[in-house]
């Protein structure tokens, strides 16, 4: 089963929610994967400690023009969608940093000008971070307390996450559980992180900014069709919004994770708070336990 | 000997746009026939990305060997030095304006591209 972990506005709680999800996961034995989709600041890993695996190029394919061949019929510059190809009057000039690997311009040059080179555009790594399970207050069943880790991270000064993030998405292992922590914001990175996803938990906080983004993102996974639950994070008790602040999407709230000292300053210092701070492991549980449940009904 | 000047509009007397990949309009000036002829950039204002790219590769293909505009990004500027039009920087006044200063000779040459490229 695959949840991925989205939230439209930042700062919400999304990695602290996906790396504690998969502690309480592989906590009951199941065999879990966390995988970064935040290609752009992947950080799960500061709290899962994952021991390195590999670590994988990911290129784009991008053209090269061979001018000793090219007849400047102009072809390519026509299909271009991105304006990576300009097409002058006696040459043809590539600009590989817009370009978005479609290979159109390979297709339809009629001479074989355009040969194919790369661009790095990030890496993709593997490890595997150990949970110890006892000692807590349960021990996972089959012992071994295993998170497979996926991570994408994103070469610096390139616009474009994309093939990173379907990099990563190839790699993710099997398993019984899959948890996508995915980019912050709706559009492209998110969808993309967020698609073939069973389930989707949606971070937010009770601040007009949390709830703005939160119905922006709603509407985003409602469109493509993926269950949604909701988590709101850092709800100070007697605080916060009013009763009913959340309209129609209510129902939808599964949990309340309390605004709190403790698991920020666990979570500042890189800690798994759910393993240092019963009450949010107790709130991971019954999160997994809701999600579990609910993804067994929608099967039936 | 033809000069293109971004423009916001698509008259001699129209403002300036002193971007160039998103300018709203070229005006080509002959300088034999003393005529204005206005390119609409609509695709280019509107481009995803690449707008300084398409925007270039227009200019080139209308054989001007001037532009004046307000400022050219590294894209723009090496289609344009590519198909060998000189860029002039100029970013207020009239169209009409423009050309008057490059006549004089008050307009200053770009020797490369003078902002950052960006996105958008």
């Amino acid at each position: 089963m695959r949840i991925a972990v989205a939230s439209g506005k930042g700062g919400t709680g999304k990695t602290t929610v996906a790396v504690n999800l998969a502690v309480s996961a592989v906590r009951v034995g199941l065999r879990t994967a966390y995988v970064d989709c935040d290609v752009e600041e992947p950080n799960g890993h500061i709290y899962l400690k994952p021991e390195k695996g590999l670590s994988l190029p990911v290129a784009v394919e991008v053209p090269e023009i061979d001018e000793s061949l090219c007849t400047v019929c102009g072809e390519c510059g026509k299909i271009c969608e991105f304006k990576a190809i300009a097409v002058l009057g006696d040459r043809v000039m590539v600009f590989p940093e817009l370009c978005h690997g479609c290979g159109g311009c390979f297709l339809v040059c009629p001479v074989d000008a355009m040969k194919r080179s790369s661009r790095l555009v990030g890496r993709v790594e593997t490890g595997v971070s150990k949970i110890a399970t006892c000692g807590g207050d349960r021990a996972a069943p089959d012992g071994d307390g295993e998170i497979s880790v996926v991570q994408g991270i994103l070469r610096v000064k390139e616009a474009m996450p994309l093939p990173v993030i379907r990099e990563v998405k190839k790699h993710i292992p099997g398993g019984d559980i899959v948890i996508i922590d995915c980019p912050p914001g709706n559009s492209c990175p998110m969808v993309e992180s967020v698609r073939g996803a069973d389930r989707v938990i949606l971070v937010t906080e009770p601040t007009p900014f949390g709830l703005n983004d939160l119905e922006i993102a709603l509407e985003t996974v409602r469109e493509m069709g993926i269950p949604v639950d909701i988590i709101m994070n850092r709800c100070d008790p007697g605080a916060g919004l009013p009763e009913g602040a959340f309209g129609d999407v209510g129902s939808e709230v599964i949990a309340r994770i309390p605004e709190s000292r403790e698991i920020a300053e666990i979570n500042s210092r890189g800690g798994l708070a759910s393993l240092e701070f019963p009450e949010l492991a107790g709130t991971m549980d019954r999160i997994l336990e809701k999600i579990l449940r609910s993804a067994r009904e929608a099967r039936r | 000997m033809k000069i293109a000047i971004s423009s916001t509009g698509g008259k001699p007397e129209s403002p300036m746009d002193a971007r160039f990949g998103r300018a709203g309009y070229f005006q080509i000036f002959d300088t034999d026939t003393e005529e204005y002829e206005a390119i609409d950039n609509t695709t280019g204002r509107d481009a995803m990305q690449g707008a300084g790219v398409q925007a270039g590769e227009l200019i080139a293909g209308t054989g001007v060997s001037i532009l004046i505009t307000g400022h050219c990004g590294p894209n723009a500027y090496r289609v344009l030095s590519g198909a060998g039009v000189k860029v002039m920087l100029c970013s207020s006044g009239t169209v009409e304006n423009a050309v008057e200063k490059f006549m004089k000779g008050d307009l200053k040459e770009a020797a490369g591209p003078d902002v950052n490229g960006h996105w958008g």
